[in-house]
């Protein structure tokens, strides 16, 4: 699986004015129900992950990625984005505060796991991060990351 | 000498770290087995180095291997040099 098979255009959202971590869990969330990606109790599977586990999924600096189980509720692999019109801190040690935030839905250990080194391999890129971060509104946000990732084929 | 790579849940982010130390070691022609876990169902097991997020630090203090603890786990050059550093330093 790829990226732009992994990431779903319609659970892209740019500029989101949120203030806390439930909030913006929330959102994505619903990006990804709506999406027909999972089940509505997905959502609580991923505030639970963080109660369990800490906020080591703030990858990067400024970067998210949440997720729960595939028993959690997932219908297909996928993968949402939501970018904070102002960055939370999700209290990580070394990473906060955050304002990229991506939700994964896995419906296995192995499925997604190109498309996410693929993703990765984005971050790691000052420029597409910057395209992240520039985009003001969804629609440019869209496109910006369809034109990236085409580039790269 | 086994790695082993951790996250919460064991197929995101540790499958990343995965990929990506599998790339490096292969570079530097070191063999090694890679294997990603999560943290519920790693404990017990025997491996020579462990490779984690930084704020799983928490969890393995005491653990009886070389712990190595990554900030930023998109930053390749982060992860090469500690992972290197620690292989080098055990064989």
């Amino acid at each position: 699986m790829k990226l732009d098979e992994l990431l779903i255009p319609d659970a892209i959202q740019a500029k989101l004015d949120l203030s806390t971590i439930d909030q913006t869990i929330q959102k994505a969330g619903e990006l990804l129900v709506a999406a027909g990606a999972v089940e509505q109790r997905y959502i609580q599977g991923m505030k639970n992950t963080l109660k369990m586990v800490g906020p080591y999924f703030v990858i990067a600096p400024g970067i998210a990625l949440l997720h729960a189980r595939p028993e959690d509720g997932v219908i297909k692999s996928s993968l949402a984005l939501v970018t904070l019109k102002r960055p939370i801190p999700f209290g990580h040690s070394t990473n906060d505060p955050v304002d990229l935030v991506f939700a994964l839905a896995a419906t296995d250990k192995n499925s997604h796991v190109e498309a996410l080194a693929e993703l990765a391999g984005y971050l790691s890129e000052e420029e597409f991060l910057q395209l992240l971060r520039g985009s003001g509104d969804t629609s440019s946000l869209k496109e910006s990351i369809h034109f990236y990732i085409g580039k790269r084929k | 000498m086994v790695i082993a790579t951790l996250c919460g849940m064991g197929f995101g982010t540790s499958m990343m770290l995965k990929l990506y130390i599998d790339d490096i070691l292969k570079a530097e022609g070191i063999k090694a087995e890679t294997n990603p876990w999560d943290l519920g169902s790693f404990k017990g097991n025997k491996v020579d180095i462990v490779v984690a997020p930084v704020d799983m630090e928490s969890h393995l203090r005491d653990y009886p291997a070389k712990i190595i603890l990554i900030n930023n786990l998109v930053d390749k050059e982060e992860i090469k040099t500690k992972v290197l550093q620690a292989v080098r330093e055990l064989s």
